[in-house]
């Protein structure tokens, strides 16, 4: 079988977000793999190390501008062979359903048995992209998976929804986005991050696998961001660094007490 | 006219509450739009009494569209919304916070070339139509949406509609969905299993909440000390739930529990979205956690930047004592 995981660019975490004066996200300064990703990652190489099912690759596909290359060099570095690089000018703007539309198109040219995502991203925040891509696919569907068994044809997958966990027997392929308690992601070895590099990545556009520029885009998006605005203010809390605790204990204790809270 | 179509999550004979909330913003909105509010319930027949579906009407509701399908799967409801829609041109789809509108709102979007916000706190009809808010970067901008086309989709936040119940029953129309191929691909096996022990923490005044920084399962054996010196009970995140260190009853957040104690003391929790829409209501909120840069500092009323391993037990020492003395 094979596997395409959906990889994404994002600002590191340790990078103040923000909104441009656009309303797109601001995507200068450091970035990095989605840490979602890497175990969707992870999960695709454990599936074809564990043998239940025959892996005959691992395919990343991204969309994103040229710097996303670094992220998924990255994601060949955990495990992935090869991967599609969408990039396209006229992707620039797109919302959420002209993003899984095109990521569709992408894949569809794969004809993968599983898509497997992270089941958010570091930027956006959004649990949705799997679910759009699923409909274009038309395949099944299941997000926020934290365990998952394969074997020929179908998956058994686990998440936690409104009223507990739910476990469901889905046929494949299908589109499953995990949460990151399904593993926990190796580290690369150096040998895998020096070999990388010479994997290949196929930068495609839009033309490429068929997407229609109408829908993707600024032009393209249905949901339309039109201004931004401060939330309500709230008073911000007291901070105490601990250096003694047996005074930070004191302070916390007094704090309590005036609320008439012990 | 301006209908909004919203989908009503129903579990074990009772609607979810975010549901409920939907259906009254749903109303009021399409008030404001000069259109009705319509439901769409999914399930068993035997589930879907006529009284069941009428009674949204005492939320808002003007009709009740009643599909006979699976339950607790999203696609399904993702084809059952397009055939409503496409029959009776609803302008706006309404989802109250949780999972499944996740789900259902996004796959809809794709159906339908719709546009979709999610996250959203706050929906104002302008001008005749309808303006989402989506809080972005932890809270700290508020995105203003607009839909362009047939049909808007808007996805709320854990408890950002409030149920308002009154009187009035809905009509009830039952609809045939023919099923895609794809959305009978997925079986529902085992739907709602509780993990852990059935612990009671609504009721707490005072909640004592662990996370992954507790490091270890073990820790929770510290915060229960803690809660058990102030008479309160234990919480936790979703992240530790899943790693089953903790029971699945008392999880706060996205897919657990929504609590306002008079006191939240949280230890070891970063404060993600998901955690803090179960929590942020609270009268007091205390942060314990070694990374100045976690999230929960920005809306905690008291925050401890340390090692909850250092000031946890001694923190309960001082309790017991101050109780004792």
């Amino acid at each position: 079988m094979k596997i395409c995981v959906l990889v994404k660019e994002v600002p590191d975490a340790a990078v103040q977000k923000r909104l441009g004066s656009d309303g797109r996200m601001d995507r200068s300064g450091e970035r990095n793999l989605n840490p979602y990703d890497t175990h969707a990652i992870e999960e695709a190489v454990r599936i074809k190390e564990a043998g239940a099912v025959t892996v005959d690759e691992v395919v990343a596909v991204s969309m994103g501008p040229d710097s996303a290359e670094r992220a998924i060099r990255k994601a060949i570095s955990l495990g992935v062979d090869r991967a599609i690089h969408l990039s396209d000018e006229a992707l620039a703007g797109s919302d959420v359903a002209g993003t899984g539309y095109a990521l569709a198109k992408a894949l569809e040219r794969e004809a993968p048995d599983l898509v497997l995502l992270g089941q958010q991203s570091d930027d956006g925040e959004c649990y949705t992209i799997g679910a759009v891509v699923a409909d274009h696919l038309g395949m099944p569907s299941l997000t926020q998976v934290i365990k998952m068994d394969v074997t020929e044809g179908k998956l058994v997958a686990e998440r936690q929804a409104e009223y507990g966990y739910d476990t469901v027997e889905i046929q494949t392929p299908a589109v499953i986005s995990v949460g990151d308690a399904i593993n926990e992601p190796r580290y690369p070895s150096l040998k895998a991050i020096m070999g990388a590099k010479k994997k290949p990545v196929d930068k495609v556009g839009i033309g490429d696998v068929g997407i229609e520029a109408g829908r993707v885009g600024t032009d393209g998006a249905r949901c339309v961001w039109t201004s931004e605005k401060a939330p309500p203010q709230k008073a911000g809390g007291q901070i105490i660094e601990d250096e003694d605790t047996n005074e930070t204990v004191e302070k916390i204790v007094a704090w309590l007490d005036e609320r008439k809270l012990i | 006219m301006s209908d909004i179509l919203v989908y009503a999550l129903h579990y074990e004979g009772a609607y979810n509450k975010n549901s409920l909330g939907a259906i009254s913003e749903g109303a009021k909105l399409a008030g404001e739009l000069g259109g009705e509010c319509h439901v769409v319930v999914i399930g068993d027949a035997q589930n879907l009494s006529d009284d069941f579906c009428a009674s949204l009407g005492a939320f808002g509701a003007k009709k009740v569209f009643r599909v006979e399908g699976p339950e607790g799967l999203s696609q399904p409801v993702i084809d059952a919304m397009e055939t409503i829609i496409r029959a009776n041109g609803q302008k706006y789809a309404l989802f109250g916070g949780g999972l499944l509108g996740f789900e259902i709102g996004a796959g809809l979007a794709a159906r339908m070339q719709a546009g979709v916000s999610m996250e959203v706190t706050n929906v104002r009809a302008e001008g005749g139509e309808l303006i989402a808010e989506r809080p972005v970067w932890g809270d700290s901008t508020i995105s203003v949406k607009k839909f362009v086309g047939d049909l808007g989709i808007i996805i709320g936040r854990l408890n950002a509609f409030e149920a308002r119940q009154g009187e009035g029953a809905a009509a009830v129309e039952d609809v045939q969905v023919e099923f895609k191929a794809h959305s009978l691909r997925s079986k529902m096996v085992q739907r709602g299993e509780q993990r852990g022990a059935d612990v009671n923490i609504e009721d707490a005044d005072f909640l004592v909440a662990g996370g992954r920084g507790l490091g270890k399962a073990e820790g929770f054996d510290l915060l229960e000390s803690l809660a058990q010196s102030m008479g309160g009970a234990v919480a936790a995140t979703r992240a530790v739930v899943d790693a089953g260190w903790y029971p699945y009853a008392a999880q706060i957040g996205q897919t657990g529990k929504t609590v306002a104690p008079k006191l939240y003391l949280a230890a070891g929790i970063s404060g993600a979205i998901q955690h803090k829409v179960g929590m942020q209501a609270s009268e007091n909120i205390v942060a314990i956690n070694k990374d100045s840069n976690a999230p929960i500092f920005d809306f905690c009323d008291l925050g401890i930047v340390g090692d909850l391993n250092k000031i946890v037990p001694k923190l309960t020492e001082a309790i017991k004592a101050k109780k004792g003395g």
